[in-house]
């Protein structure tokens, strides 16, 4: 019987009890104790250790009734009765543990002995085991021995006879040219031979191996000298001979020198770029790859380590290559130096850029090497040249179309008698000179190309823009155009005017044109393309507008000049050279003043193909009535002067001076505006003036004064019209006519009427 | 004050002669020639009083013809010449004289300065630069610091020296040198050099300047084209011996060295018409005077050319000329070239200019109107020189 045999109506505290009697009674009290000593000072718990009965029943005989009791009697009895069958069922059961333990441990009694036979018996059996072996190895030792030894002797002998087959393999290979098998072969048995090499036998192997490995060494140096083999094999024979034992150093130098050999051959035949891309370049970085994989890569075997090669080599192999790629450079400068021709500049921009390109395998190949920068340097290098190049080709282009220009102009002068081209060659140059221009900008510009290795390095990308292009070449090309036409006026001032005046007044305007629009528009252009950044102080258009301007307005001026001294001379010289006091009555206007009439006709008809009329004084409808009486009074004071009044020279003083207080100081060489106006302005004021100073000079008869007033009359008749205020030439004619009439010795001046007559017949 | 103002004169002839009186070193006097065809010519002797201001002259009567040069003699200050035309038979020719002024002129116009009617004194004539074989005179010459006894004249193209003789009543050819070439040769413009014991001569014709050897009576050298026209004056700086400046119908002042004719040592075009005249002043050969027909006069201060340039320019053997004030100079910092002024009083072309004999601060200048202008070196520029 088991617990679990306990009624199903017991309750929870009943079990309980009997747990923790159970376990009072096992020693094991650990849970509730402080409860429990609680519970057991109560002396009517039932079930506590100070439980006193007596206690208990007069508690339930005062508290409770008769009912009560008689209830809690039975429920006492259930209880007692229930308690007994468990302390029953307890023994029971433990009881009959007991009996089966006894049982188990008897037939384990039994079993043991059985075993201990067992034993006894395998032990016997294994001493005989052990006997036996013994007695088998004993006899088997001898045999095992010997077999040993036969099979050492066998691998002996094998290699035994590799050896004295070895000259023979060794000879075969020779024959065969397998170089690498007879090497590796001989290094096989290098260290045996060394080993032995005291026996005789062993030593006439050594020595033939040896001779035949010298053969071997010789032919290989053989092949290595020769030109022929490329470098493949070169390589080859170089790292057999390395495992020869060859001295590193010496094999390097070889190497070195024999690439140099050959690549100079290559150099050479170095016509151009190209090739010298294709073949020297990629021969160089051939030698270099095979080279480090030679010496420098090597994995680092015992004895070569040792001999710190890869240090010595890589400088080796740094000195070599810099050298040779200096003689290269040299080359490809002065290649790059005879490309003088700047047709085509695409083709050399292609070849520096694959010429650049190529020296990138070696910055890769060789890391520390200068030789990419000082490509890059060539290429920058020939980038300048290049512009200047450029720059010279623009300037001779100018002179050359400034020539074209000149005898142009000097063609049709001899066929139509006039500049009439002169406005349609004006804009052909300009044209010209801009197509050329921007021809070259274009071909300058290949060399930002994106797709040009170089293109990304900063001085293509900055100063080549900026310092180079805008400032080197557009720049300077304006102001070389300024600056020669500012020669053209110091020239010509000297010598008499070696440029024609025509030329002049094209190249004013010209320059005139380049400060109005064109420099602006070149100066965008290039910034446009080039994208230029400017890091550096670049010269600002305004200060180029204004040094053109300058030279337009030098020109002009000189054109002016040139164009006065002409007609200066010839007044002059038809004063000086006649005498006038013996002068006949006139009859006609002289030719010479026929003459500065039509050529400034003419100089206005080229002015007016190049520039604007220009404003000029409103002039009265009448001019020709008033200059009739502006003559009548200076003939009137001639008229006066005869007679004599010791006042009349301090008359005519009077007047004249009165009259320059109300005029304007006249300049005579002074600076014109741009326009036609001012230009035949300043061109009839020189002549005038001229005019004045030479007949001041003189000193004149009475028809010399006249002819001095119908020439003056003519001039009057059809300068007027050419200048931007008539007074000017009312003036200075009129200075003409008096300072004449004052050098007259006998001033009677012509009738009014008459002169009039005179010049309007011819 | 008003002190530099400039004094005015007006004579009542065109005229274009003007010269300082040489051997005149107590008052400021210049003299000048009037150009009149129809009236008895005259000359103006013009004594400009520094202190009031005020200008006396007097005049004297040139009755031979107009005078288109004019030029006093260096030892004696009574003594001058003249370059006048003369017309006989229709034909003008260009005649030189000695003269000799009166001795009383001087006492007698103070009295009545401005009676011209009263009938002023004629000049006393010494003798005549006979020239019938030579043609025009353009110029005539005094040895320079001379005794007064040597003058050139430049006729056409002979080069002429005379000697004077009996207190210069006689004048004897004493040797003579031809200008042979194409075309018409003419002399325009001749200046004898102060330097080489007075030994040189340097002329101009057309646009060459042309320097004489006067001992042998050869040219020494010759500038081709120094001028792009006409060369009108020359002058030589008085404390550098082989500095020359010239003037000429291309605007153009140009400064030469003698020894390296093929390019002008310095070049100004400041004027906008022909330069007549050009003058180095007598002690500071800084300041230099121009007179153009466009009626300006220009003092320009070319120190980095001149005898005193401040410091290291200077040739060790020029500077005993000029040490005195050279010492002074010293240690101030230097003056750039530059005009110092242009004076446009003047309303018509400007032929002469000439500085003061006797007041290196003072110069005179003459337009064909027969205005004289007087004028003085601004006095900041005068202390800074001198200072």
């Amino acid at each position: 019987m088991s617990s679990a045999t306990t009624p199903p109506d017991s309750d929870p505290t009943g079990r309980r009890r009997v747990h923790s009697m159970l376990k009072l009674y096992y020693g094991l009290n650990e849970e509730g104790t402080a409860a429990e000593q609680a519970e057991s000072l109560d002396p009517c718990d039932i079930n506590g250790p100070h439980f006193d009965p007596e206690v208990y029943l007069n508690k339930l005989r005062k508290d409770c009734s008769l009912c009560e009791l008689m209830d809690h009697e039975s429920c006492m009895v259930k209880q007692i009765r229930s308690l007994d069958s468990d302390m029953q069922t307890l023994v029971y059961e433990n009881y009959n543990k007991f009996i089966s333990a006894t049982d188990t441990i008897r037939k384990m009694k039994n079993d043991f002995k059985k075993m201990e036979d067992e034993m006894d018996c395998l032990s016997a059996n294994m001493a005989a085991i052990t006997e036996f072996s013994a007695r088998i190895s004993g006899t088997l030792q001898d045999q095992h021995a010997q077999i040993t030894k036969l099979s050492g002797v066998h691998t002996l002998l094998r290699k035994l006879q590799f050896l004295f087959e070895l000259p023979a393999r060794l000879n075969k290979c020779l024959e065969l040219q397998a170089y690498a098998q007879a090497v590796s072969a001989h290094r096989r048995a290098r260290c045996v031979l060394q080993q032995y090499s005291h026996m005789p036998s062993f030593r006439g192997i050594q020595d033939d191996c040896h001779v035949i490995m010298e053969q071997l060494a010789q032919q290989l140096r053989q092949k290595f000298r020769d030109g022929g083999s490329s470098a493949k094999d070169l390589s080859e024979c170089v790292e057999l001979l390395l495992q020869l034992d060859e001295p590193a150093e010496e094999l390097c130098d070889k190497f070195l020198s024999h690439a140099q050999s050959r690549l100079e051959a290559d150099l050479q035949g170095l016509e151009f770029i190209d090739r010298g891309c294709n073949e020297f370049v990629s021969s160089l970085c051939l030698v270099i790859a095979s080279y480090q994989e030679l010496f420098i890569n090597r994995p680092q075997e015992g004895e070569l380590a040792s001999k710190n090669i890869p240090e010595m080599a890589n400088g080796k192999l740094h000195v070599f290559v810099d050298t040779l790629a200096a003689r290269y450079f040299s080359l490809v400068e002065r290649r790059i130096q005879e490309e003088k021709g700047v047709g085509d500049n695409s083709l050399l921009v292609r070849a520096l850029d694959r010429f650049h390109r190529r020296l990138q395998a070696i910055t890769k190949l060789l890391p520390g090497s200068a030789v990419p920068s000082h490509g890059t340097e060539i290429v920058v290098r020939a980038a300048r040249e290049r512009i200047k190049q450029y720059l010279s080709a623009l300037q001779t282009f100018y002179h050359d179309s400034l020539t074209d220009v000149r005898q142009a102009l000097a063609a049709p002068r001899l066929a139509v008698g006039g500049a009439s081209a002169s406005g349609e060659l004006l804009t052909s140059l300009s044209n010209f000179i801009l197509n050329q221009l921007k021809s070259v900008l274009a071909s300058v510009h290949l060399f930002t190309a994106k797709d040009i290795t170089f293109s990304n390095k900063p001085y293509f990308k900055g100063e080549f823009c900026s310092q180079g292009v805008r400032e080197g070449l557009v720049v300077s090309f304006i102001k070389f155009i300024c600056q020669s036409s500012r020669q053209y006026c110091e020239s010509a001032g000297d010598r008499g005017g070696s440029t024609p005046p025509a030329l002049l007044l094209l190249l004013s305007r010209l320059c005139l044109d380049y400060e109005t629009s064109t420099i602006s528009y070149i100066l965008t252009l290039t910034d446009e393309q080039f994208l230029v950044q400017h890091h550096t102080p670049v010269t600002p258009v305004t200060a180029l507008c204004a040094e053109a301007r300058e030279a337009a307005q030098k020109l002009l001026n000189h054109y002016v000049k040139v164009q006065g001294l002409i007609i200066s001379q010839m007044l002059r010289k038809s004063v000086e050279t006649r005498d006038w006091v013996n002068t006949i009555e006139p009859r006609n206007v002289r030719a010479v003043m026929k003459r500065v009439v039509e050529d400034t006709t003419s100089i206005d008809v080229q002015v007016g193909l190049l520039y604007e009329e220009g404003v000029r004084k409103a002039h009265s409808s009448d001019s020709s009535k008033r200059t009739f009486s502006v003559y009548s009074s200076s003939r009137q004071q001639i008229r006066y002067a005869p007679s004599y009044t010791p006042s009349a020279p301090m008359d005519t003083n009077l007047l004249s001076n009165i009259h320059k207080l109300f005029s304007e100081r006249i300049d005579i060489f002074s600076p014109v505006e741009f326009n036609k106006v001012s230009v035949l302005t300043g061109i009839i004021k020189i002549s005038l003036k001229t005019f004045l100073e030479c007949v001041r000079i003189r000193t004149f008869g009475r028809y010399g004064l006249q002819q001095i007033q119908v020439d003056c009359h003519y001039l009057q008749m059809y300068l007027w019209r050419f200048v931007s205020d008539e007074n000017l030439v009312h003036f200075l004619l009129d200075e003409i006519v008096g300072s004449a009439a004052h050098r007259c010795l006998d001033p009677s001046p012509m009738e009014q009427s008459v002169i009039e007559v005179i010049c309007e017949r011819g | 004050m008003e002190d530099d103002a400039p004094v005015i004169y007006g004579l009542e002839f065109q005229a274009r002669a003007l010269t300082a009186q040489t051997a005149e070193t107590d008052a400021i006097r210049f003299v000048v020639g009037t150009q009149s065809l129809k009236f008895d010519n005259q000359i103006h002797i013009i004594d400009f009083d520094d202190e009031n201001n005020m200008i006396n002259k007097s005049v004297l009567l040139h009755d031979a013809g107009e005078i288109w040069h004019i030029s006093g003699s260096p030892a004696d200050k009574a003594v001058l010449t003249t370059c006048y035309s003369k017309t006989s038979e229709s034909r003008v020719l260009t005649c030189a004289a000695v003269w000799r002024m009166p001795p009383e002129w001087e006492s007698g116009s103070h009295e009545s300065p401005d009676d011209s009617s009263n009938n002023p004194q004629t000049l006393e004539l010494l003798c005549h630069l006979d020239n019938t074989t030579h043609g025009s005179v353009a110029c005539v010459l005094w040895e320079p610091m001379g005794d007064g006894k040597r003058v050139i004249s430049l006729a056409e193209n002979h080069v002429l020296l005379w000697d004077l003789q009996e207190s210069s009543t006689k004048a004897t050819i004493s040797s003579s040198a031809t200008l042979e070439g194409k075309g018409q040769l003419k002399f325009t413009a001749g200046k004898w050099s102060p330097h080489h014991n007075s030994t040189q001569l340097a002329t101009a014709n057309d646009t060459a300047i042309r320097g004489w050897d006067l001992r042998s009576m050869s040219q020494i050298y010759c500038i081709e084209s120094a001028h792009g026209q006409l060369v009108r004056d020359l002058d030589f700086n008085p404390n550098k011996q082989y500095y020359l400046a010239s003037c000429g119908d291309d605007c153009k002042v140009k400064f030469w060295d003698v020894r390296h004719i093929n390019e002008p040592v310095k070049c100004l075009e400041e004027h906008s018409h022909w330069v007549w005249s050009v003058r180095y002043n007598h002690s500071h050969d800084q300041l230099l005077l121009t007179g153009s027909s466009d009626s300006r006069v220009i003092l320009s201060n070319m120190v980095s050319i001149s005898s005193e340039p401040f410091g290291h320019l200077v040739d060790d053997d020029e500077l005993s000329d000029n040490e005195e004030s050279q010492q002074e100079d010293k240690g101030k910092e230097p003056l750039r070239d530059s005009i110092i002024a242009t004076y446009e009083e003047h309303e018509d072309s400007v032929y002469a200019v000439e500085w003061s004999a006797a007041d290196p601060w003072l110069f005179a200048s003459l337009s064909y109107d027969g205005r004289l202008v007087i004028n003085r070196v601004p006095r900041a520029l005068k202390y800074r020189i001198l200072l």
